[in-house]
């Protein structure tokens, strides 16, 4: 849930119970004052009528309520003593809502040339139940109206304060160190946004810095380790020039060789993927890769035939890619000597494309590979020591590059499929 | 024959020179730009080996340099940075190829005797040896006056051990050589020996021959 909504939906529920407290009160306070109100009223009535009763005694004949609104009763001085002004409430029938309807009485005590009289005056009340309804109704209006405008100008004002925490937000989402994308914060007044910048701003910074450093480390170390490998293998190859060395050191010198060769495909390879994720390939072309396999499955047709391998080529449909050309011809040598290399003796080697994929099958151990392991550094499928371990890994880093989705699965074959998604 | 290695590494410097060397050219050698821009402007060579990475200056400069001066002799560019860019940029300025760091002896005398002969010989060099004579324009081998046919593999086999004839050739040198670097990580090369086998039937008659040395490469004697 977005902050902005977290907030509104906090003030939507501390203010139901605010404004239920507030009606209760408020409702009291109102009927409160209406009934002093209308007690006031009641009292000047009886006043009103003491004022006008030396000229109209025939006032203390009305007996009927629903005529003059007072009723006049005659007491004994007994009675009179002991009366007290009381209010209370009563319902009576008004012929105008034709309904029973709840009026206010006042009783109160009357004496005039030594008569005594009990004296009822009443008068038309508030209807509570309408009063508890208009005031439910406005209080609904009030919440929604309330709600309404938080949000709307929640909405507004978190959305204009928090646009630089979002314009980082959505460039952080994005971020890919290996990318050289640049951050750009928006300027702030406020104190946490401004912290939040400066502290993004350096973080990557220096992470890019460090990975920068660490590219570059490989890409150095490997540089420098090409001239001493090279004089070496050629020293090597120099003291083989000489004709009249024994068997036994020939064989030696060259297995020194062969391991010199290993270490130099491995630094070749390291550079390479180093390469690929320094993003150095930037020439691209569309790339017929049915041509381009057939192409490489020629050069691998020798070493698959001394395995007695057959190579199987089975174009379905055509496929063209835009990439750069050297990954493109690297990413299917790998595969394809992987596939060779690990498969079994007498078997096939079938390489099928379709419109959108290549799938690579061959036939070897008789149990699935470790899905999660096979595309790492120097996770070696076998125990052939003259692999470098990169191969997959190199062929991974050049698919995620152009966002070709490699995949591997097991059914009795090995098969290992590029997705090209355009 | 003359050549010149300009290269600031004393020992690969020393390596080329004496492999050079016994292939009877003439070797002259720099260890750096200064010294490299004094021989080029004062003698004329046939072919340069040229390192890009020097103490004092790059070597692509010094490529500028020598085309800029009119000069037309080989170049090949020798860098331990096998890098795109100094490839492409390398051959644009005019080197004739680019060799990167480390290679076999083997490929070296490849890649310098290339050059030579496409300098020398105006495009119509023919390389005899024995009784077979290649003609390398049209990739075409004959014995005695009978054309043979090749395939690709086998007079790639054959030119690389004719460019080598005195010397082992290992089979890690021969199979990067003539099927790429790509093949690498074989469990062994001897997937080359369908190939040798089919080309050693091929030159039959000829008056040389491909001698295995002790399994780990072959030589190219002249009987």
């Amino acid at each position: 849930m977005k902050l902005l909504n977290h907030t509104s939906k906090y003030l939507a529920i501390l203010l139901v119970p605010l404004l239920t407290i507030w009606a209760f009160i408020f409702y009291y306070a109102m009927l409160d004052e209406i009934y002093d109100s209308l007690d006031d009223g009641l009292e000047n009535q009886k006043v009103l009528l003491l004022q006008r009763l030396p000229t109209n005694p025939a006032i203390l004949q009305h007996n009927d309520l629903d005529l003059w609104n007072h009723d006049i009763t005659p007491i004994s001085k007994n009675h009179y003593e002991r009366f007290e002004d009381r209010y209370s409430d009563t319902l009576m029938y008004m012929l105008n809502e034709k309904d029973f309807e709840p009026v206010r009485v006042y009783e109160t005590r009357l004496a005039y040339n030594d008569q005594y009289y009990k004296v009822k005056f009443i008068t038309s009340m508030v209807e509570e139940d309408d009063l508890i309804q208009d005031l439910v109704l406005y209080l609904i209006v009030l919440y929604a109206s309330l709600m309404i405008t938080i949000v709307v100008l929640n909405n507004w004002m978190l959305k204009k304060i928090w646009r630089p925490f979002h314009s980082l937000m959505g460039q952080l989402r994005d971020f890919r160190i290996e990318k050289n994308h640049q951050i750009k914060t928006m300027d702030t007044t406020i104190e946490e946004f401004k912290l939040l910048n400066s502290s993004v701003t350096t973080l990557i910074d220096q992470s890019r810095a460090r990975y920068l450093e660490q590219q570059h480390f490989i890409e150095n170390a490997s540089h420098e380790l090409q001239t001493p490998l090279a004089i070496s293998i050629n020293k090597l190859e120099l003291f083989l020039e000489n004709t009249n060395l024994p068997e036994a050191d020939v064989k030696t010198m060259v297995s020194i060789l062969d391991n010199l060769g290993r270490l130099t495909r491995l630094n070749k390879s390291l550079l390479l993927l180093s390469k690929i994720e320094n993003r150095q390939f930037i020439d691209e072309e569309v790339i017929d890769f049915n041509r381009l396999t057939a192409e490489i499955i020629g050069d691998f047709e020798d070493l698959a035939a001394h395995k007695n391998i057959d190579l199987q080529l089975e174009s379905v449909g055509n496929l063209n890619f835009q990439m750069n050309k050297d990954l493109a011809i690297i990413l299917l040598t790998n595969l394809i000597k992987n596939a060779i290399v690990h498969g079994q003796k007498n078997t096939t080697v079938t390489i099928q494309i379709h419109q959108k994929t290549i799938s690579i099958r061959n036939f070897g151990v008789l149990e699935a590979l470790d899905r999660s392991v096979i595309f790492l550094r120097f996770k070696k499928l076998s125990n052939d020591n003259k692999s470098t371990g990169l191969g997959l890994a190199i062929a991974k880093a050049i698919s995620e590059k152009y966002g070709i989705q490699l995949d591997y699965s097991f059914t009795e074959q090995h098969v290992f499929s590029l997705h090209f998604h355009k | 024959m003359k050549l010149l290695i300009i290269e600031d590494e004393p020992e690969m410097l020393e390596n080329m020179a004496q492999t050079l060397e016994r292939e009877h050219y003439i070797v002259e050698t720099a260890s750096d730009y200064k010294s490299a821009l004094h021989k080029i402007a004062v003698y004329d060579y046939d072919c340069i080996l040229l390192d890009i990475t020097l103490p004092d200056g790059n070597g692509l400069e010094l490529l500028k340099e020598l085309k800029l001066s009119g000069k037309d002799e080989g170049v090949i560019i020798v860098s331990a940075k096998d890098s795109l860019d100094d490839r492409l940029e390398g051959l644009n300025l005019g080197a004739d190829d680019y060799l990167p760091k480390p290679f076999h002896m083997a490929e070296l005398h490849a890649r310098v005797k290339a050059v030579l002969r496409r300098r020398h010989f105006d495009g119509n060099p023919q390389i005899h040896i024995g009784n077979v004579c290649i003609h390398p324009e049209s990739r075409q081998v004959t014995i005695d006056t009978n054309n043979i046919a090749l395939n690709r593999k086998e007079y790639d086999i054959l030119m690389y051990l004719i460019t080598n004839k005195t010397r082992l050739v290992t089979k890690s040198a021969l199979a990067e050589h003539v099927w790429g670097d790509h093949i690498d990580q074989s469990d062994s090369f001897d997937f080359i020996y369908s190939q040798i086998k089919n080309l050693r039937k091929k030159l039959e008659h000829a008056t040389i021959s491909i001698e295995a040395v002790y399994g780990v490469g072959y030589k190219l004697e002249i009987l």
